[in-house]
């Protein structure tokens, strides 16, 4: 599985690319259906679930509940714009820790790629205060910079 | 990060977005290299990397200084030390959820491909 890659797109996109050996319609279901949902959404160690909830039709909203034990918990909520089946979501999301930090507007395309599926996010950028909330919920430990690295993802 | 951090992460943000100011960006991480000889590897007039170098200046990521007569750049010391973090956040968030969904997928019914 080829890794993920992060690249910066124009002025205020992030982009995220992955493969996936499955269908495009698995991909794409696994993304609006809540029992497929919350077994792999939760983004750390550790975290779970206790609510997930999807109105999967085109202004629908969804809303997820992530609990990190000691490590925390919070909400995300957001409305799907654009469902295109197998191939498109497009919707707005905001986490709320607990005020709603504001909107980040998130572009999902899945595309059949030999037998699997690349999947292509774009996010656009948060401004600083979401920044700050995410970096507040990631924490990110004063990694060191490595130019290496850094040329990865800006290639 | 207080504010004024965040500002200037808007300001490093928008710096990176070009791929010339990411490549001059690359090209500082080998050592100081002066105006006229950033210009030289891209098809561009030298007032157009100018004004490139003015924005990554701007955002607080390249320095200037004279050397004899030649103008020099160099790399701010931990320049991209803020935007990094953030970045490798992301990344490392969408890595752990779509490493999961690696496994989820793999236990729903495989549908039917149409013939490529």
């Amino acid at each position: 599985m080829p890794p993920l890659q992060l690249t910066l797109e124009g002025d205020t996109d992030v982009l995220v690319t992955r493969k996936f050996n499955a269908t495009p319609e698995n991909v794409y279901r696994a993304h609006l259906e809540p029992e497929l949902i919350c077994q792999w959404m939760a983004a750390w160690p550790g975290w779970t679930m206790p609510a997930c909830e999807t109105d999967s039709r085109e202004g629908g909203a969804f809303r997820f509940e992530f609990d990190g034990g000691e490590e925390g918990a919070f909400t995300t909520t957001g409305e799907y714009i654009t469902l295109t089946p197998s191939s498109l979501i497009v919707h707005v999301e905001r986490m709320h820790m607990p005020d709603p930090a504001p909107d980040s507007h998130v572009c999902t395309t899945f595309e059949a790629s030999g037998t699997g599926t690349l999947l292509t996010l774009k996010m656009s950028l948060p401004d600083a205060e979401s920044r700050q909330g995410m970096m507040d919920m990631g924490a990110a430990d004063g990694m060191e910079l490595s130019y290496a690295k850094l040329d990865e993802i800006m290639s | 990060m207080d504010k004024s951090t965040n500002q200037n992460l808007d300001k490093v943000f928008s710096a990176l977005s070009d791929s010339t100011r990411r490549a001059i960006l690359m090209k500082l991480t080998n050592g100081d290299v002066g105006v006229m000889d950033l210009a030289a590897p891209f098809d561009m007039s030298q007032p157009a990397i100018s004004r490139h170098i003015k924005v990554l200046e701007t955002a607080g990521l390249v320095t200037r200084h004279r050397q004899g007569t030649h103008r020099m750049c160099r790399l701010a010391p931990d320049a991209l030390g803020e935007i990094e973090p953030w970045l490798s956040m992301i990344a490392d968030r969408y890595r752990n959820k779509y490493d999961r969904l690696d496994v989820v997928l793999e236990a729903m019914t495989p549908t039917i491909q149409g013939d490529e």
